[in-house]
């Protein structure tokens, strides 16, 4: 349902991107990792059409992101890193507003906004303002405007980043109630997530496919423990990285010793 | 579907955006006070003795050249800041849709605060027989006026994400537009000894010279035009930076 073909970017004379192409089927749930800076958002930017990328594509649902930018989008739910959404607004004026963008009105609009507030149990806030609700109701009223239209492929952008643990598990729960019909993308760089939801994993550093597969497969490229933050370290981390990294675990294994 | 249905939900959700803050009655408020205190205290509206709007219009490009920037500031510069525009832009609608519902919006506005001066025509009606053609050019002129100054705005907007560097662009911006067509400019600069050709050039430029017929009530498709065609560039130059510098 979308395939990225050799997604590149660069800012100036920086490649962020060099070259990302991965294919994402219904009923998967594919885990987005890499770490701090390298290139998950800006990637992401590019297959939802925010971005323009220098080089390479991405297609949704068969609709070429560059020659059909709206009927991709309109394939496509996206969740933003940090969550954005128009403050002054309540979080049903603001579920409207997304519901008649994508198309909707009348009783229809009604049904899908009063739908999605009770998949998301927005119900208690609904005619808040945005801006005076607490960071975990915050992040649901975002998922709630990503799936409003109930769409065949839905991005995430670190969707559990800042949340408590309670709101964390809610999140990974609606997640997996969606994942059959849907082709979805998680970004994170929270490995336990990866168990808790991902089908398979594309782990990216510097801009480039290091890994990908299942978290099974992922695991077995550690021979001795078998654990997913060991691979993490290995393919993402330059040797002199590595090697300090290993030295700084070491010193603090002797230090607990003593 | 339409897609001016895309442009009227956006449109929506900017107007109302405008009255979600008191920010918008502050604004009209001092519209109103700003637009009745210079006609009716600086060019002496009642001592004048003379049934027309004239010394009214005469004011209105200074005080959009004020108020103007402080409505548009805020239209792309705050969907960067709180990352919005990620969300807008990500949804099923083109830039142009966007840029066109924002713009709307912001002239609307305008045009509440503009509709709101109407008791200075009543004043006049009651006051004597004004020529209602006239008034009617001078306050389609200022509107267009008007709509040229929030393109203007709009696509100071799109430059930064700070509100107040937008504000000071779009100001500078009308500033010069308007100066370079205010008489005692225009004269002084005749005086130097330019070709009248070029200063007559320049002036046909500014946003200034085009009211001046309009307040006196002539209307001139030439004078229309230019304002459409101010827009038009403006809007189309918003769309350009806007598309070159979404992340930033």
């Amino acid at each position: 349902m979308l395939t990225v073909k050799n997604l590149k970017k660069s800012f100036g004379s920086f490649v962020a991107v060099k070259g990302v192409s991965f294919e994402v089927k219904k009923g998967e749930v594919l885990g987005f990792l890499g770490p701090n800076g390298a290139g998950k958002s800006t990637t992401m930017r590019m297959i939802t059409g925010f971005l323009s990328p220098t080089d390479g594509t991405a297609e949704i649902c068969g609709h070429d992101i560059l020659k059909d930018p709206v009927a991709a989008k309109a394939c496509l739910g996206y969740l933003p890193e940090n969550a954005p959404s128009y403050r002054a607004m309540t979080v049903t004026d603001f579920l409207t507003f997304i519901g008649r963008i994508r198309g909707y009105a009348g009783a229809e609009l009604k049904r899908r906004v009063d739908d999605v507030i009770e998949r998301t149990s927005l119900g208690s806030v609904r005619h808040q303002t945005i801006e005076t609700l607490s960071k975990g109701y915050r992040q649901r009223t975002s998922f709630a405007q990503a799936i409003l239209h109930d769409p065949s492929v839905l991005i995430m952008d670190e969707p559990t980043d800042g949340l408590d643990p309670n709101q964390k598990f809610a999140v990974r729960q609606m997640i997996k109630a969606m994942a059959s019909e849907k082709a979805i993308i998680v970004s994170t760089h929270i490995l336990e997530e990866v168990d808790a939801v991902c089908t398979r994993c594309v782990i990216i550093a510097h801009g480039e496919v290091v890994a990908q597969g299942t978290p099974d497969e992922l695991r077995a490229k550690d021979p001795q423990g078998g654990r997913l933050d060991v691979v993490f370290r290995n393919l993402t981390l330059s040797k002199e990285e590595q090697q300090e990294a290993a030295r700084l675990a070491d010193q603090n294994t002797k230090k607990e010793a003593k | 579907m339409c897609p001016c249905k895309q442009v009227k939900t956006i449109f929506r959700r900017e107007f109302k955006s405008y009255f979600d803050s008191p920010v918008a009655y502050v604004f009209l408020v001092a519209f109103l006070v700003l637009v009745g205190f210079l006609t009716f205290g600086m060019t002496r509206f009642y001592e004048n003795r003379q049934a027309n709007l004239m010394p009214f219009f005469f004011w209105h490009p200074w005080v959009y050249l004020l108020l103007v920037p402080a409505v548009t500031m805020g239209t792309w510069a705050e969907e960067r800041r709180n990352g919005t525009i990620e969300l807008l832009l990500t949804l099923p609608v083109t830039l142009t849709q966007c840029l066109l519902g924002k713009f709307l919006a912001a002239w609307a506005f305008i045009g509440v605060a503009l509709a709101l001066t109407f008791p200075v025509v009543l004043t006049t009606y009651w006051l004597g027989n004004p020529d209602g053609g006239a008034i009617l050019c001078g306050y389609v002129g200022s509107y267009l006026m008007a709509g040229a100054a929030v393109a203007i705005g709009v696509f100071a907007s799109a430059l930064s994400r700070s509100q107040m560097i937008s504000f000071v662009v779009s100001l500078a911006f009308c500033f010069f537009l308007m100066i370079i067509g205010f008489d005692p400019v225009v004269n002084a600069v005749a005086a130097w000894g330019v070709p009248a050709g070029i200063v007559d050039a320049v002036s046909q430029c500014s946003l200034l010279t085009h009211f001046d017929s309009m307040r006196r009530g002539v209307l001139d498709l030439y004078d229309i035009g230019y304002y459409i065609g101010v827009m038009v560039f403006m809007l189309a130059a918003a769309q350009v930076v806007t598309e070159n510098r979404k992340a930033a």
